[in-house]
């Protein structure tokens, strides 16, 4: 295998991933209940979800790690039942939680995960590209946070795979590190891999994927690209407005359906702490919302508008914040 | 060859860490030759007198100091005497109930002897102290050689039984320790897990961690048994192969034992409270610092099937008396049977994540 070649998958016709009818149970909890996922390849495909919607169980299924209740999985044409080995072969892998073993240099730790795989790459090319050139003979004690998760990233990379599983790859990075770790994942698909991703950051959906699915309860709510999704939302942006300390009282005095009957309002999210419009027509439903608090003597902290993003995607199908705990 | 060379990574990668253990390579190391030298010159037997001895001052210094001569003259009795003012009763007492002192004698004819016969100590002094008056006394006998021969001959000294039951409980702690420990810690830091996603070979990656305890069998037996021949004078009569066999056999057992005593443990405190579970009956029942023979007699046939004493029972037979493998075949049979159990049961209920 040259050096730099792609991710290298046989005229694959079908899937990278296929999984139907998907369910997987802890007892009692039904982790994962009748989802469906198509990764075409050479895609990445972004798996947005709040806590416990079973993003991580779905990926542990596909890694192998765990055994469906109910479903068929098909990984690269193969199943973990018939062609375990072979699937292993091809993936490379970034579990949410993993630690190595300390007391190893990142070089060390390489060549035993290169050692695994039949295919093996350079390992002087996989320091380079996780930028760990000058880190060879540190001990994995002595990285950083990102660092370290950038060696994980290499690890995965080791054996040139055609799919790439990362489960929340950036989670308690700073930014720049997070940065870094996404250059490595984008390099990787310029090659033509596949990779799917579990991410609680709506900027790292938006770089990483070309598709997401929305996963909530263990069922998929909502999929497509990240543009096709926000345009399902059928806004034309989300007014957010606070009012001023004298007057939520009053402000909490208005109901639903004073807010629906508002020309251009399509939907609405008032909590303790979120007062938030989904808009079709936001001139007219401004100056409306203007005069319903004017009419009410409501006065506003507040008042702004952005146009709609992932992350109202992502509440308006869950009621969830993405990161809420 | 993909995966004899995965085979080849994960032994050096365990040797490396245990390498990279300061902690480890002093318990497994040094400590047990600290302990081999600590507990081998305490009981000697060399030096150790049989009794302390004070012979109390009285009116008549003469008589006084001829009985010191008496007493620490070379008769075959191994004394500590000393001479020290007469003081009064109380005081006497109090010496000998304190330990201080374990005869006292004052001079007179006889001697009068002060003891507390209730002590191991007292009554042995008793007896070491009449017995050199007599062998003195005017008109008596020299001691003839054959009467006084003591027990000074290599083998068959405490030091001698003591250091291959060390050598027994190292094979034992390490194996367990080593092998279940880094186990469990895999596994809590889910290390194991981020391996299984891989193709390495579940085999490949236990039979690593026994043959990188091979590596250090050989370091750790050598240290010990070569401190005890060429330090304490342990005599070292196996055959070095035989020696061989069965000391690797002790570690795959223990290997074996220590996987599966920590296969389902999630956490390290789990692993370790588990290991001392299991281990601490055997650092008492199988003859480690006392033979077990000294536990009830229905029990002997119970307590000789227990890993730890079979081991024992063979290190002694092969150092100590140069007995052959033949000999010691109860024993490793015994061995064996335990680590095909262990194996087995590990490898059943063996938890990777």
């Amino acid at each position: 295998m040259g050096a730099g070649s792609t991710a290298g998958i046989p005229a694959n016709t079908g899937a990278a991933v296929r999984v139907t009818g998907l369910v997987v149970r802890y007892g009692a909890l039904t982790a994962v209940d009748g989802l469906d996922l198509e990764v075409r390849p050479g895609i990445c495909l972004g798996i947005l979800g709040p806590n416990g919607a079973g993003k991580t169980t779905t990926i542990e299924v596909l890694e192998g790690l765990r055994d469906p209740d109910a479903g068929e999985v098909e990984v690269l044409g193969r199943t973990w039942h018939k062609d375990a080995q072979g699937i292993r072969e091809r993936i490379g892998v970034q579990l949410q939680e993993t630690d190595l073993q300390r007391k190893l240099t990142v070089f060390e730790t390489l060549r035993l995960f290169q050692s695994f795989y039949r295919k093996r790459r350079d390992l002087g090319e996989i320091l380079e590209r996780v930028g760990l050139t000058e880190k060879k003979n540190a001990r994995i004690d002595d990285l950083s946070g990102g660092q370290r998760q950038r060696l994980t990233l290499g690890c995965a990379l080791v054996n040139y795979p055609e799919l790439l599983f990362l489960d929340e790859p950036t989670t308690g990075l700073d930014p720049q590190a997070r940065r870094r770790v996404w250059e490595i994942v984008e390099e990787f698909k310029r090659e033509g891999g596949t990779a799917l991703l579990t991410t609680h950051y709506m900027e790292e959906a938006e770089r990483l994927a070309d598709e997401l699915v929305v996963v909530d309860r263990g069922r998929v709510v909502a999929r497509g690209t990240p543009g096709e999704l926000i345009s399902a939302l059928g806004a034309q942006s989300i007014v957010r407005y606070a009012p001023r300390s004298g007057s939520e009282v009053a402000a909490a005095r208005l109901l639903e359906a004073d807010f629906l009957a508002l020309p251009g309002v399509s939907s609405l999210r008032v909590g303790a702490d979120v007062r938030e419009l989904v808009v079709s027509d936001t001139q007219a439903a401004v100056s409306a919302l203007l005069q319903l608090f004017d009419s009410r003597g409501i006065l506003l902290e507040d008042l702004s508008t952005h146009r709609p993003t992932l992350e109202d995607v992502f509440v308006s199908l869950t009621g969830k914040q993405l990161r809420d705990g | 060859m993909a995966d004899r060379s995965a085979l080849f990574e994960l032994v050096r990668v365990r040797v490396l860490l245990f390498l990279r253990e300061p902690e480890a390579l002093f318990w497994v190391f040094v400590f047990p030759v600290i302990m081999a030298a600590a507990l081998g010159f305490a009981f000697s037997g060399e030096t150790a007198p049989i009794a302390k001895v004070r012979v109390l001052d009285g009116p008549d210094p003469s008589a006084a100091a001829s009985l010191l001569r008496r007493l620490g003259a070379d008769h075959g009795v191994n004394l500590e005497v000393e001479i020290a003012p007469f003081a009064d009763e109380v005081a006497m007492r109090r010496e000998i109930s304190s330990g201080r002192v374990d005869v006292l004698v004052l001079p007179g004819d006889p001697p009068r002897l002060v003891f507390d016969g209730q002590r191991p100590e007292g009554a042995a002094g008793r007896t070491a102290v009449e017995l050199a008056l007599a062998r003195t006394a005017p008109g008596a006998e020299p001691a003839g050689e054959a009467e006084l021969a003591p027990m000074r001959e290599r083998g068959s000294r405490y030091v001698d039984f003591l250091l291959p039951g060390l050598l027994g409980l190292n094979l034992m702690s390490t194996g367990m320790w080593v092998i279940g420990f880094a186990l469990a810690d895999l596994r809590q830091r889910k290390v194991l897990k981020r391996l299984l996603v891989t193709p390495m070979r579940r085999s490949s990656f236990l039979l690593s961690f026994l043959l990188a305890r091979l590596v250090f069998l050989v370091l750790e037996v050598a240290a010990l048994v070569l401190f005890g021949v060429f330090v304490l004078d342990v005599p070292f009569r196996a055959n070095p192969f035989d020696f061989a066999v069965l000391s690797l056999l002790a570690a795959f057992t223990f290997a074996g034992l220590g996987l599966a005593v920590t296969a389902r443990a999630q956490t390290l405190q789990g692993a370790s409270g588990l290991l001392n579970f299991a281990m601490l009956p055997m650092w008492l029942l199988c003859g480690v610092f006392f033979s077990y023979e000294r536990f009830p007699e229905a029990l002997h046939p119970y307590l000789k099937l227990i890993p730890l004493s079979a081991l024992n029972d063979a290190l002694r037979a092969t150092m100590l008396e140069g007995r052959d493998l033949f000999a010691i075949l109860p024993e490793l049979g015994i061995l064996a049977a335990w680590a095909a159990g262990a194996f087995a049961v590990a490898l059943t209920i063996f938890r990777w994540r």
